[in-house]
């Protein structure tokens, strides 16, 4: 049987998606005998032009160009995996999206126009059909395993969307937030990364994306309660996942002002509570 | 064996003793500012000195001003991970055909300052895994570990703001399931036996007739049971809960719950759990892997690429009806024993009791 074809292509990003899989060394050579690693600029110098059974995608899209590169890319894929918190969402340099990309051009660049970025920069998804999404700044090793081995199975990765909360817990991790009020985005962020902060005594930053079930804006309000402003949640929420719409969205109504009382609500009696 | 007392000092001949015939030790220590269980070979590790604070969505530990032992009540770990694993390997399967059980005898462990109600947990979860009237199956990892549990009881003379295991018939006093118990006093402990690996133990302690010892113990106990604030009124509690479905309360929760899971999570008595088969690099086998699982997750409501409980309302009445209503139906007890983590240990301070009484209080109300 014919290995299947496998590409990596690079869109607008630090790169760090495609070092978590060259990083994994030893199970790369593994992987390197189960399939035909077809094209991989960072890895190998073949550039076999396709097409190709399953192609890895990773950044934003954010110029022109890009938008050609990816359609082409969907075209001649039979799967196509975007990795990473770019492509799913726009990435940290999504942060330009809430500015104005002329100030940035004529601010920073002393030749903006051999600039040739869009206005804004944005998923994947939003310009093609994605078979998967593994999430992450960068995405986790494990879960890059898991997806990769399960696709050449021949079965469906399926990465939970609950909250950092549940894995933070498995590990027996003690709660930041509610045993020393650190603002965690724990609750609202989607799990994968094992738990990372947390394990090291810090909030979650909310790195991995919104969950797929949370609460933001009652984390918003028990951020209130531990003494952030509305204007502190908008900068919880604006951060390397600015621009997936639940963070996005809650980021604006913030900046409306808070969303309610601050929790949680002071001790008081109530029934349920001897008097 | 009859009630004894053991001087304070006898603590860490405890733990030798234990470490001495093959037990790996867990004890109360303290981790980021709370305790957990963690392994201790001295009685030194263990919170001496601290009492915890707890509150809805608020946990903190502060000098308790006397050298007791075991005054910080709990923390977010009840017995649950030692029985029923937060995550493991059920077995490998190989693309030759070879199948690999991931069973192997659990190392001997035992646990000190287990309280009343992680044990009355314990007994809640044995229904779900244990073969018997409720299920029809022994789970063989959850029994192994059981097995091989030594439960060193400690019976609660203090409790803390969110503790009501009064109301639920689940201590403060540890009445059985455990191998030793003890009771705190100034000067050191009452020790009672529970089995026969408890008496091994117990026989190799350098203990005294309790005297006055254990009156004294029985009061702390009764004081502690009558200091607790919360309770939750059990009175037709099903009924109320599955009559009122559509009641505005389970909106206004919906306001406060961020679905994070983390009740669930402490809970001693939720067992759900998902597997998931993880493949090798090599392609040639895979694992078979169980996690806890919880009600929160979107994936646990989700059935042929539906979620049938997408909105946080759903989910909050799924765990509450659930824990406190249909754990009666299912296993002819409640599945809350009171321990009061879920109301500490939730971010937003989400107080189960105060919920369940916000609907008793006005039944039959319908979410416009
Ligand atoms: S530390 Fe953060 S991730 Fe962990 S349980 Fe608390 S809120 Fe959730
Ligand atoms: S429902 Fe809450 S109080 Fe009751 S046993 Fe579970 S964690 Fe403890
Ligand atoms: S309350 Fe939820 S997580 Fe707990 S056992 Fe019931 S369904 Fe499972
Ligand atoms: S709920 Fe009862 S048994 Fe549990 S820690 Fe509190 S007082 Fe002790
Ligand atoms: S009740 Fe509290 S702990 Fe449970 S899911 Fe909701 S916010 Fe999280």
């Amino acid at each position: 049987m014919e290995k299947p074809k496998i590409s990596v292509h690079k869109f607008s990003s630090c790169d760090g998606c495609q070092v978590q899989i060259l990083s994994l060394e030893e199970e790369l050579l593994q992987l390197a005998d189960r399939v035909d690693i077809a094209f991989f600029a960072e890895a190998t110098s073949r550039m076999n032009p396709g097409p190709y059974d399953v192609s890895f995608v990773e950044g934003s899209v954010s110029t022109p160009h890009e938008i050609e590169r990816i359609q082409h890319v969907r075209d001649i894929s039979k799967v196509v995996v975007s990795i990473g918190a770019c492509g799913q969402s726009g990435g940290l340099q999504a942060l330009r999206n809430w500015g104005d990309l002329t100030y940035y051009l004529n601010d920073f660049y002393t030749e903006p126009e051999h600039i040739d970025a869009l206005p804004q920069s944005t998923a994947f998804h939003d310009h093609i059909d994605v078979d998967w999404e593994v999430p992450g700044c960068p995405p986790d090793q494990g879960q890059l395993k898991y997806v990769i081995n399960s696709l050449l199975s021949g079965a469906k990765p399926n990465l939970p969307s609950e909250a950092v909360c549940l894995q933070c817990k498995r590990d027996g991790n003690v709660c930041v937030l509610v045993s020393q009020e650190q603002p965690c985005m724990g609750p609202i962020t989607r799990t994968g990364c094992g738990a990372l902060c947390p394990h090291q005594e810090r909030d979650c930053y909310g790195c991995f994306g919104p969950q797929g079930g949370g609460n933001i804006d009652a984390l918003g309000r028990r951020f209130n309660g531990a003494g952030l402003t509305p204007t502190d949640v908008v900068s919880r929420l604006r951060l390397i996942y600015s621009w997936a719409e639940p963070f996005r969205e809650a980021s604006r109504r913030w900046e409306q002002g808070a969303q309610g009382a601050p929790l949680p609500p002071q001790p008081h009696k109530h029934g349920g509570m001897r008097s | 064996m009859d009630t004894a007392f053991m001087p304070k000092e006898g603590l860490d001949d405890l733990i030798r003793q234990l470490a001495d015939s093959g037990y790996r030790v867990f004890g109360p220590t303290v981790r980021a500012g709370a305790v957990v269980f963690d392994r201790v070979d001295s009685a030194a590790q263990l919170p001496v000195g601290l009492a915890s604070v707890q509150e809805p969505g608020r946990y903190r530990l502060e000098e308790s001003g006397n050298r007791r032992f075991f005054d910080f009540v709990n923390g977010h770990e009840s017995l649950k991970r030692f029985t029923f694993a937060s995550q493991e390997k059920l077995w490998s399967f190989s693309a030759d055909g070879t199948f690999q059980s991931g069973l192997s005898e659990s190392p001997r462990t035992a646990v000190i300052g287990a309280r009343a109600c992680d044990i009355a947990g314990m007994k809640v979860q044995d229904r779900t895994f244990l073969k018997g009237k409720h299920s029809p199956h022994t789970d063989p990892y959850y029994a192994d570990r059981r097995r091989n549990l030594f439960v060193v009881a400690v019976n609660c003379t203090v409790c803390v703001s969110t503790c009501f295991c009064a109301s639920q018939n689940a201590g403060p006093m540890a009445e059985d399931g455990f191998d030793i118990s003890l009771t705190e006093l100034e000067d050191g402990f009452v020790v009672e036996t529970g089995s026969a690996a408890g008496e091994a133990i117990a026989a190799k302690l350098d203990l005294i007739p309790p005297k006055g010892a254990r009156e004294r113990a029985e009061e702390s106990i009764k004081a502690c049971a009558q200091a607790q604030v919360r309770y939750i009124d059990n009175d037709g509690i099903y009924e109320l809960l599955f009559n009122n479905l559509e009641h505005p309360r389970w909106d206004d929760v919906a306001e406060r719950c961020l679905s994070c899971a983390n009740c669930v999570m402490v809970c001693p008595t939720c067992f759900c759990h998902r597997e998931v088969e993880v493949p090798s690099m090599d392609g040639t086998g895979s694992d078979h892997v169980r996690q806890w699982d919880a009600c929160f997750t979107l994936e646990h409501g989700s059935t042929h690429g539906r979620h049938l409980r997408p909105e946080v309302r759903q989910r909050y009445r799924q765990w509450l009806t659930h824990k406190v209503g249909a754990w009666w139906e299912q296993f002819e007890t409640s599945g809350c024993v009171g321990c009061g983590r879920c109301i500490t240990w939730c971010p937003t301070g989400i107080d189960l009791t105060e919920e369940i009484a916000a609907i008793r209080d006005q039944p039959g109300e319908k979410a416009s």
